[in-house]
């Protein structure tokens, strides 16, 4: 599904953030992706969503060499990739419901099609009564919980969700987990970068991507 | 989830959810979505601001050369309705006999509606502005006038001439045709300048949305990345810009043109109530001060060309602002 051979990411002319990382991660599988502030999961998590492109190395998904793709085909991949952003990048003007309905929207859907499916999973992350809230009146972990929706909402291959527990309580964060974990079960590849040491310890079966110094350590 | 039915499911929480149908916009049937650009931004309201300014100028330029090319027509149109025939006295002449022989020759004209010679006071009087009053012009070599009202009926005033010259040797024919070419040229040379500041006001318009557009699309850079990862294509998204702009330019175009179509109707108001009083000023440069109806849609399509322009202007922005963002 996803395959890195030997990839390096620079910035401009500063040193490589990111070294000879070679790793692939198959259909159907959860992993957590760790490591120190600034080890590299962000810069990661972007080469995966086609938003950087690498210095050096080759980079497929779903099979397809992703480095020299035109516009249409990487929309076409970024369609079957879910992301929660650390900073939850929620646009402010539209509703919760609004929000989460995106993806659909983008994608041409009629509102009265995918309404009952958004209101449900809102209902299911515990934003039911918060559907016509604007997301600067709403708290830090509903604003990820929204974050966390939008990218779930159209059942995504791949999902790839940088710190979606660092903002919510740990039973909420456990909550979010398995949620998770049942969409791996589902078919889903999940990525979960996280800092939160405790809260891998309690899916300890998961697979743990460790960045450290610009290089990946994987623990089966 | 549970045992309810996937329908009883969607009934549920449909019930507690208003349907789209009902949030519609004013403009028809279409679900009021919120637009993915948000629509009240300080650009945004910048651009209406500049786009109705530069609308209303470049209909003031349209009018004014409607106006100017109207007179100009009016103007022509008198000059050449009529013409004059002067006789000056000359030494072993009779003038009166001249004037009857030119009037009498200028009656059987084809061509010529009437021909009427002022008498000898008529021709005094007309000296009176410069003279004054009260003065005995007998000893004055004072010329007379004849009056010719052409039918509109074609006429060889070169012919005319000629054989005035026969009957009556110091009659001569003013045809105004020197006016009329001056008053043509000058009239055109207007006409030209309003044009020119027509495309200019146009040009700085295409460049005030340039920027504008460009600034949108800086401000949204956050919007445009999430609308990225969710899928959505640049085609979805310049046609969100596209619509964005264009409907703050729409805005922009109606108020400016609606302040203009205004201005020439208050305008038209006011002169027609300063030309009640004789010998108005503004009256004799540009007749009623009307633009008509022809005018009044000159500035409609001033208003849609300005909206068009910018449409057009922000989708080669947007797109060209995605390729590079990609």
């Amino acid at each position: 599904m996803v395959r890195f051979e030997n990839v390096g990411l620079r910035y401009g002319m500063g040193p490589e953030v990111l070294q000879d990382l070679s790793f692939s991660i198959e259909p159907g599988t959860f992993q957590f992706l760790t490591g120190p502030s600034g080890a590299g999961k962000t810069s990661l998590m972007r080469l995966m969503l086609l938003s950087l492109k690498p210095t050096r190395g080759l980079i497929s998904l779903f099979g397809q060499e992703a480095t020299q793709l035109d516009q249409d085909r990487m929309t076409a991949l970024r369609r079957r990739i879910g992301v929660v952003f650390q900073d939850f990048r929620l646009l402010d003007h539209l509703t919760t419901y609004e929000n989460v309905g995106l993806p659909l929207r983008v994608r041409g859907k009629e509102e009265a099609v995918y309404r009952a499916e958004v209101v449900e999973l809102l209902k299911w992350v515990g934003l039911g009564d918060r559907m016509h809230a604007y997301p600067p009146v709403l708290s830090g972990g509903e604003q990820q919980r929204v974050a966390i929706a939008r990218a779930l909402i159209m059942q995504p291959e791949l999902l790839l969700a940088d710190e979606p527990t660092g903002n919510v309580d740990p039973t909420m964060a456990r909550r979010l987990i398995r949620l998770f974990v049942e969409l791996q079960r589902s078919g889903t590849s999940v990525i979960v970068a996280t800092h939160d040491l405790s809260l891998m310890d309690q899916f300890d079966d998961a697979r743990r991507l460790v960045l450290g110094e610009g290089r990946l350590h994987i623990y089966e | 989830m549970n045992d309810m039915t996937d329908d009883m499911q969607r009934d549920a929480m449909n019930a507690d959810f208003p349907p789209a149908e009902t949030r519609v916009s004013l403009l028809g049937a279409r679900p009021a979505e919120t637009p993915l650009v948000p629509p009240e931004t300080i650009a945004g309201r910048a651009l209406v601001f500049v786009v109705a300014i530069m609308t209303f100028l470049a209909a003031l330029a349209m009018g004014g050369a409607i106006l100017v090319s109207q007179a100009s027509a009016d103007w022509r149109s008198a000059v050449s309705r009529e013409t004059t025939v002067q006789v000056m006295p000359a030494p072993g002449r009779n003038i009166e006999t001249d004037v009857g022989a030119a009037q009498e020759l200028l009656a059987d004209t084809p061509g010529v509606a009437e021909a009427r010679a002022m008498s000898k006071a008529e021709s005094e009087k007309l000296l009176e502005p410069w003279l004054g009053g009260g003065l005995n012009l007998d000893d004055l070599a004072v010329p007379r006038m004849i009056v010719v009202k052409l039918s509109g009926a074609p006429i060889d005033l070169v012919d005319i001439q000629a054989r005035l010259s026969r009957v009556a040797p110091t009659a001569t024919l003013d045809d105004h045709r020197m006016w009329s070419e001056r008053l043509a040229r000058m009239a055109n040379a207007l006409v030209m300048v309003a044009i020119l500041l027509l495309a200019l006001v146009l040009t700085a318009m295409t460049v005030a949305v340039y920027f504008a557009t460009r600034g949108a699309m800086a401000g949204a850079k956050d919007i445009i990345e999430v609308l990225h990862f969710t899928g959505a294509t640049d085609g979805y998204i310049s046609r969100e810009f596209q619509r964005h702009v264009l409907g703050l330019s729409t805005r922009g175009a109606m108020i400016g043109g609606g302040l203009a179509g205004a201005f020439f109707y208050l305008a038209g108001l006011f002169s027609r109530r300063l030309t009640a009083s004789p010998g108005g000023q503004v009256e004799a440069l540009f007749g009623s001060f009307s633009i008509g109806w022809l005018g009044y849609f000159a500035i409609a399509i001033i208003a849609l060309a300005s909206a068009a322009i910018a449409g057009l202007t922000s989708r080669i922005v947007v797109f060209h602002r995605l390729r590079n963002l990609s």
